[in-house]
């Protein structure tokens, strides 16, 4: 008799798209605000930046290894956290409390939920948090052109007038990322390029970053602020693009993740006009990451050949 | 062209290209055939010859008494040299009747009914019983029954599966190319079984001669009607194509029957046509032989009992090449732990599948991405089985509606972290059948 062969069941081929593949995606989509980042604000938006990937890496080996599971730092996810941390805050953070945050978003973030798939938070907004309620001030200081100053919405915010806040016209300003901001979120163009590509990849529901910006949008002008100013201002762009779209903290599907998409497009807007924060996206979407169990129970598929009840 | 379709699914790389323009070569009968006792849903047979019997080629050779079944044929003439049990291709071991082929191809006396249309549709189906013709479009649910819905609904629509949405398949492509005739004559005598005026037959537009072909040959009949498909993974499901050109859901549970519909695979039809008329039991099947294992990919006429190491020596194999040998398609075939099985009623490809194709990867964590929901055509939520089936949670597998599942692999296909999701709904709709018998 020959030999016995393989057996397993169908399907037996399968998509060659991996975890690696949609990761290795995100990071390339995230290339263009880091470019534009290291524009505006210099070679130190590119250290931070990798020495928060540098961080969650090596915090991700060690708690796989702790944790007795296989090192899979190499996945990409790890990646991610560490860029997304680094987009977060200022350009003029310490080092050390990079390396503190990072190293709290894999451990706080995901790691201690069980590892990637397992987290119910966005892991870089847990150690953005987590840095913002320990060292507040220096999460909220922004430098452009060795000047400290107010960001755009902050300025809006306390009634002052935009151009205060750079040189220029703000609108091509906030498009560009030539203002006081952190070091990711600044770049509305970049980021839109990065998710442009996410778009075209298949990576990325449009619905859901055009959801969040024009909710706010409408948002803005319902409550009587400048609606362009506000869409480009702040994180929108890059939670919308690239954290709202997270898979694993994020509902699965479509439905839920326009519902989703709204409530943090409603929680930015509450936020930012009646709210204590200048900014609100991280904290909308980590309210909204904690709603996603609800949302997915109530927006279920339809059976097909479902009985209406 | 207004193409048919349906919601969800999956597209893989389809791989027809390999065989979709070789004709139906017929492969000699073997030496010696392998007659598996069971060969569809059911129950097994009883074989009705003994070892040293002489056999004619049609002779019925093994029958059951069992509601669900449908008699086996020899498919050559010569003498029956053992009953064995043996490994067959569905899984686990079968009485298999072993029958030394003497060359003569020495017919039996074969009964026809050539005057159908005036015939009652009772001996219609006796007959399509007595010729052992089964669905042939993979299930292999005995046609006698298929078409004998209950009473109390009304069938007013046949529906033609010519979709064969399987990447690699071309049996049903060349067998609508080649004889399409003899595909439209069987749907004419099931419509005339059925008592209904239309019939619609879905074909994939990936394969426009066939589309074309039998447009051909269905021409004058005004009942019935070709409609193209959209290219789209299992759009050959029985509730897909009736969605995709009907627009009818068949509700939870329930069979198409209950929107007035029965559906038939296309070469189902020839083999209605053949038995009905011509008198021949279902003794041969048309087989894709393709993967980037076999030297010569092709579609092959074989005699049911040919050995599958027959065929892939004919086509030739990089036997050190192949990762997984599957009867069917790679989305629901069965994969084989050994070339010594034979040819059944339900074979419809026989795939030596390389690495390269099978693409096997280490499963990872589930990323919630939520792609096998977007794929599955029945609603369901499949990466969920996963994970209830990992803490035995069974009965929670019914309530996502595990049932509904049919099986057909997309979401499996589409994980990007290969989630063990077949398993996990195989061995899950297993428990939730003991868990209901008892």
């Amino acid at each position: 008799m020959a030999k016995l062969l393989k057996m397993g069941p169908s399907p037996h081929v399968r998509t060659s798209e991996t975890v690696e593949k949609v990761m290795y995606d995100v990071i390339i989509a995230l290339l263009p605000a880091l470019l534009m980042a290291v524009y505006v604000f210099g070679i130190q938006a590119l250290t931070t930046t990798l020495i928060a990937v540098g961080t969650c890496m090596a915090t991700e080996g060690i708690m796989q290894k702790i944790m007795g599971k296989d090192i899979e730092v190499k996945d990409g996810s790890a990646v991610i956290t560490g860029i997304l941390f680094a987009f977060v805050v200022p350009v003029t953070m310490a080092y050390w409390i990079i390396i503190v945050g990072s190293a709290v978003s894999i451990l706080l973030g995901k790691m201690l939920f069980g590892g990637l798939g397992h987290n119910i938070f966005n892991p870089a907004l847990v150690g953005r948090a987590f840095v913002q309620a320990s060292w507040p001030v220096a999460i909220t200081t922004f430098v452009l052109d060795g000047q400290a100053g107010p960001t755009m919405l902050d300025a809006m915010k306390r009634g002052l007038d935009g151009t205060l806040v750079a040189a220029g016209n703000p609108y091509m300003n906030a498009l560009l990322g030539k203002m006081g901001g952190c070091i990711g979120e600044t770049s509305a163009l970049g980021l839109l390029l990065g998710g442009a590509y996410l778009i075209y990849k298949g990576q990325v529901n449009w619905k859901v970053p055009a959801i969040i910006i024009g909710t706010v949008g409408v948002g803005a002008f319902l409550f009587g602020g400048d609606p362009i100013m506000h869409m480009l201002s702040g994180g929108l762009f890059l939670g919308a693009f690239f954290m709202a779209t997270d898979m694993v903290t994020s509902p699965y599907t479509e439905k839920g993740q326009m519902i989703f998409a709204f409530g943090i497009g409603a929680l930015v807007t509450l936020i930012r006009f009646k709210g204590g924060y200048p900014e609100g996206m991280a904290y909308s979407i980590l309210i909204m990451n904690g709603v996603v169990p609800l949302i997915n129970k109530y927006t279920k598929p339809k059976l097909f050949g479902g009985v209406a009840k | 062209m207004k193409l048919f379709t349906f919601k969800g699914g999956v597209h893989p790389s389809e791989n027809k290209v390999q065989t979709e323009n070789e004709a139906i070569q017929t492969f000699d009968a073997p030496k010696m055939v392998h007659v598996a006792l069971l060969q569809h849903i059911g129950a097994p047979l009883n074989a009705l010859v003994k070892p040293g019997d002489r056999v004619l080629k049609g002779q019925k050779i093994a029958d059951s008494e069992a509601f669900m079944s449908a008699p086996v044929h020899s498919p050559v003439s010569g003498v029956v040299k053992k009953i064995e049990f043996l490994p067959f291709p569905l899984s686990g071991k079968v009485n298999t009747i072993i029958i030394e082929n003497d060359g003569e191809e020495e017919l039996a006396e074969l009964k026809t009914i050539k005057d159908w249309k005036s015939a009652p549709k009772e001996d219609l189906l006796a007959m399509i019983r007595e010729k052992g013709i089964v669905g042939v479009g993979g299930a292999c649910f005995p046609t006698h029954i298929k078409l004998n819905p209950p009473k109390d609904v009304t069938i007013d629509t046949l529906v033609m599966n010519g979709a064969e949405c399987e990447p690699y398949l071309n049996a049903d492509n060349r067998l609508m190319l080649e004889d399409p005739k003899s595909i439209i004559e069987g749907i004419k005598i099931i419509m005339h079984i059925l008592g209904v005026k239309n019939a619609k037959i879905g074909i994939e537009n990936n394969k426009p001669e066939a589309i074309a072909s039998m447009i051909k040959a269905s021409e004058g009949d005004n009942g019935i009607e070709v409609c193209p498909l959209k290219t789209q993974y299992p759009q050959g499901g029985e509730k897909q194509l009736i969605k995709a050109i009907l627009d009818r859901e068949v509700p939870s549970g329930k069979l198409p029957s209950a929107v007035g519909v029965v559906v038939q695979n296309t070469a189902t039809a020839a083999l209605v046509y053949d038995g009905i008329v011509n008198g021949m039991p279902l003794i041969e099947k048309v087989v894709t032989i393709s993967g980037k294992a076999i030297k010569k990919p092709m579609n092959l006429k074989v005699r049911i009992g040919t050995m599958f190491k027959d065929m892939l020596d004919y086509a030739g194999v990089e036997r050190e090449e192949v990762d997984k040998l599957v009867m069917g398609g790679p989305m629901m075939g069965m994969a084989q732990h050994t070339e010594d099985v034979p040819v059944v009623k339900g074979t419809s490809g026989l795939l030596a599948l390389t690495t390269a194709e099978t693409n096997p990867c280490k499963a990872k964590n589930c990323i919630l991405c939520g792609k096998c929901i977007g794929a599955c055509p029945m609603g369901l939520e499949p990466l969920m089985y996963a994970k209830l089936a990992k803490f035995n949670q069974w009965e929670e597998m019914g309530k996502y509606k595990l049932m509904d599942c049919i099986s057909c692999g997309s979401c499996a296909y589409i994980c990007p972290s290969n989630r063990p999701l077949t398993e996990a709904i195989n061995i899950g709709k297993a428990k939730l059948r003991t868990m209901a018998r008892k």
